[in-house]
């Protein structure tokens, strides 16, 4: 798994609650059976003016000149700002793949849907919650001065402005360490493969219904 | 010692091992896969040399990318127009023979939406932990089962160690009692539920769906009501087993026979939320005051009665809200103040995993009978959520009917849900959709989309624009 230690770089906004999966990464681009390349299909269909296709090259493509992350100043972002409930329907990973494809680290909001929350930890990408006055607080100070960089640490689970101002966040303590080391949480599962057979065995005793239904004809 | 939820006792049985740092290791039960969120999962564990830890745990079918019209469907994988969606589909075909893994094949008679189909055949039962890498397993949740969608890297992670790692979520009980009125479904229920808590109400939560309501509720209407627990916030969505449950379970491929069926049942009838069990969190909503409801903006929280008018951003206080009411009306084309019932409807889907199994079949033929889908309706289409429900609707006319009126009867698959096929809206229109999420761009570029109840879908294709489907 990719390790996540500090990253400093551009802010970049997605300035409104309740980001989708489907607008993080549209449909058309699911069809794909590798992980890499959703990046210059990030947002496709807020970028973009026409309608995106997989396997197509984007260079020409009409951008939606009012789309903030096609501004110069948010060029090369690693950190994106948004609101509420970020992340939220589907379980696609390539919502996190497509993020991370793009050159994001880190997505800062006030709260994020579950699954997407736990998809992005394993690819190295730091959902980080913040309270919604301070994203607040970011917003504006990312909007007034071109250029606005914030520096995360995970290590000191701390976000710092470029004033110096600084924020904490929580972290579960396991994917800290996981995205840390860059661990491989199947791995670190296999681990424990004795406790599992145990257990295993223990339920095919009491509950023998649950084994072996399923099988080829 | 306090009593336990539902939840509390499936998370019980089935926890292989609490770490000091919180996180627990999980078994899981049932895995359900599709050709969308797998293709990389196969992909590490062939890369990490591994194996997946128990292949009878695992049921494959493709249901995003298949082709709906039979002329498509006719030669299988190969007939696929698209050729990304048919390397797809062909991936999947691959891997589960690679793996020895059992897979209901494009043409399988018992192909079909993965939600659909897990329940269907027995595949999934109650007490069990289900995963599939899409977040609408919650639907199994309707079987006293914790369900839930996981991503591909956590796919990978159930078929290589067959366990999750989980965190224990809250307990949430959603309490609806009362009775429903007339021409009042599930679908509104749940509508009306992500109305009042909103798309965030049960992130962090395990949602119990309890109160008279569900408890006079058949088992598919529950698989709606559950199914749309996502939408709502929350990973997984269920409700207590009863009698209800163990008809519905019994007599089923997949399930227990003789004395194994005994020993189940008597196991299942204990997965009920103690009376003394605490909740984190309750919220009561009353049944009868329910009405059919219709969602005008691009969040499955923007849902109003069909009786009411699309809201005002100038009546908003706060900023963020207020934008997003803005953008939603922009985007659907809406005026503030408009009636509901002005809306005009110019395709109509009714399938997805929450409406596309024999009772929402029945309940779309029902209104359709004996009336015509309007002139205004470009296309009006249902489509069966699995090979099961298509024989079972024709073996009651049902299919005669729909075609009679007007609608066209397709093949099974998730089609308009999020057309990932080539079922789409065309840039613009306005689609009433029976499927679970009326998000931008959803449903094909550009496109619409107003969630609704099957009779309200039927209604709105017979009438050319939303109307409550009582006055029909
Ligand atoms: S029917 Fe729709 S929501 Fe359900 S699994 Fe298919 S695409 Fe997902």
């Amino acid at each position: 798994m990719k390790s996540f230690t500090q990253v400093t770089g551009i802010a970049a906004p997605m300035d409104r609650a309740n980001v989708d999966t489907d607008m993080i990464i549209p449909k058309n681009f699911l069809k794909s059976i590798k992980r890499t390349g959703f990046g210059k299909n990030l947002f496709d269909e807020l970028r973009y003016l026409d309608e995106g296709l997989p396997d197509q090259d984007c260079s020409g493509r009409p951008l939606n000149e009012d789309f903030p992350l096609n501004f110069p100043r948010y060029q090369g972002a690693k950190v994106l700002l948004s609101r509420e409930n970020f992340g939220c329907g589907s379980s696609r990973e390539h919502a996190p793949w497509a993020l991370d494809d793009y050159g994001f680290r880190a997505v800062i909001a006030p709260s994020f849907a579950d699954i997407f929350f736990n998809n992005s930890f394993k690819n190295g990408l730091l959902p980080i919650i913040l309270d919604a006055e301070i994203v607040e607080q970011l917003f504006q100070e990312m909007y007034a001065r071109e250029g606005y960089e914030l520096s995360i640490d995970l290590a000191t689970q701390s976000v710092s402005t470029p004033s110096g101002e600084s924020f904490s966040f929580e972290v579960d303590e396991f994917r800290k360490h996981c995205l840390l080391n860059g661990l491989d949480d199947i791995g670190l599962t296999l681990q424990e493969a004795d406790a599992i057979r145990s257990y295993e065995a223990q339920r095919k005793q009491q509950a023998p219904w649950l084994f072996g239904a399923i099988q080829p004809e | 010692m306090a009593g336990k939820t539902l939840y509390d006792k499936l998370w019980d049985a089935h926890l292989v091992k609490e770490r000091d740092d919180g996180s627990a290791l999980i078994y899981i039960d049932r895995h359900i896969i599709h050709e969308v969120t797998t293709p990389q999962a196969f992909e590490g564990l062939r890369i990490a040399g591994r194996k997946p830890w128990r292949v009878d745990s695992i049921l494959a079918t493709p249901d995003h990318n298949v082709p709906t019209t039979s002329n498509e469907r006719a030669s299988g994988v190969e007939g696929i127009e698209d050729p990304v969606s048919k390397i797809q589909v062909q991936t999947l075909d691959n891997n589960c023979d690679e793996f020895g893994i059992v897979e209901f094949k494009i043409n399988d008679a018992r192909q079909g939406i993965v939600h659909v189909i897990g329940p269907e055949t027995g595949a999934c039962l109650p007490g069990m932990t289900v995963v599939c890498g899409d977040s609408h397993t919650a639907t199994n949740g309707a079987l006293g089962a914790l369900a839930h969608g996981i991503g591909t890297s956590e796919v990978e992670h159930v078929m290589a160690t067959q366990c999750l790692v989980a965190k224990k979520m809250k307990n949430l009980l959603i309490k609806v009692d009362g009775q429903l009125g007339e021409g009042v479904t599930p679908k509104d229920v749940v509508l009306a539920i992500i109305a009042e808590i909103g798309t965030a109400g049960g992130t962090g939560f395990a949602m119990e769906f309890g109160g008279q309501v569900f408890r006079d509720m058949s088992i598919e209407g529950r698989m709606t009501v559950c199914n749309m627990a996502i939408e709502a916030g929350a990973r997984a969505g269920m409700v207590a087993v009863d009698q209800t449950t163990i008809d519905y379970v019994k007599g089923r491929t997949y399930a227990p026979t003789d004395d194994q069926w005994d020993a189940a049942v008597a196991n299942w009838r204990e997965l009920v939320s103690d009376d003394d069990a605490t909740f984190d969190k309750v919220v009561e909503i009353d049944g009868s005051s329910i009405k059919p409801q219709v969602s005008w903006g691009t969040s499955p929280e923007m849902v109003l009665p069909v009786d009411a008018l699309v809201p005002d951003p100038a009546k908003e206080a706060d900023p963020v809200k207020k934008s997003g009411i803005e953008r939603a009306l922009n985007y659907m084309g809406l005026a503030a103040g408009q009636k509901i019932t002005d809306i005009s409807v110019d395709r109509v889907f009714i399938g997805s995993c929450t409406n596309s199994r024999i009772e929402d079949v029945r309940a779309a033929a029902e209104v359709a009978k004996g009336r015509q889908v309007a002139g205004s309706v470009i296309e009006a289409m249902v489509v069966p959520g699995s090979g099961q429900v298509k024989a079972q609707a024709e073996a009651e006319g049902l299919d005669k009917i729909l075609t009679e009126a007007g609608f066209q009867w397709r093949e099974p698959g998730c089609s308009m849900c999020l057309a990932m096929n080539a079922d789409k809206l065309g840039n613009g229109e306005h689609c009433a959709s029976t499927s679970n999420r009326n998000f931008e761009g959803r449903q094909g570029y550009g496109g619409r989309t107003h969630l609704v109840s099957p009779a309200m879908a039927a209604a709105a294709a017979i009438a050319g624009h939303f109307v409550d489907v009582r006055d029909l």
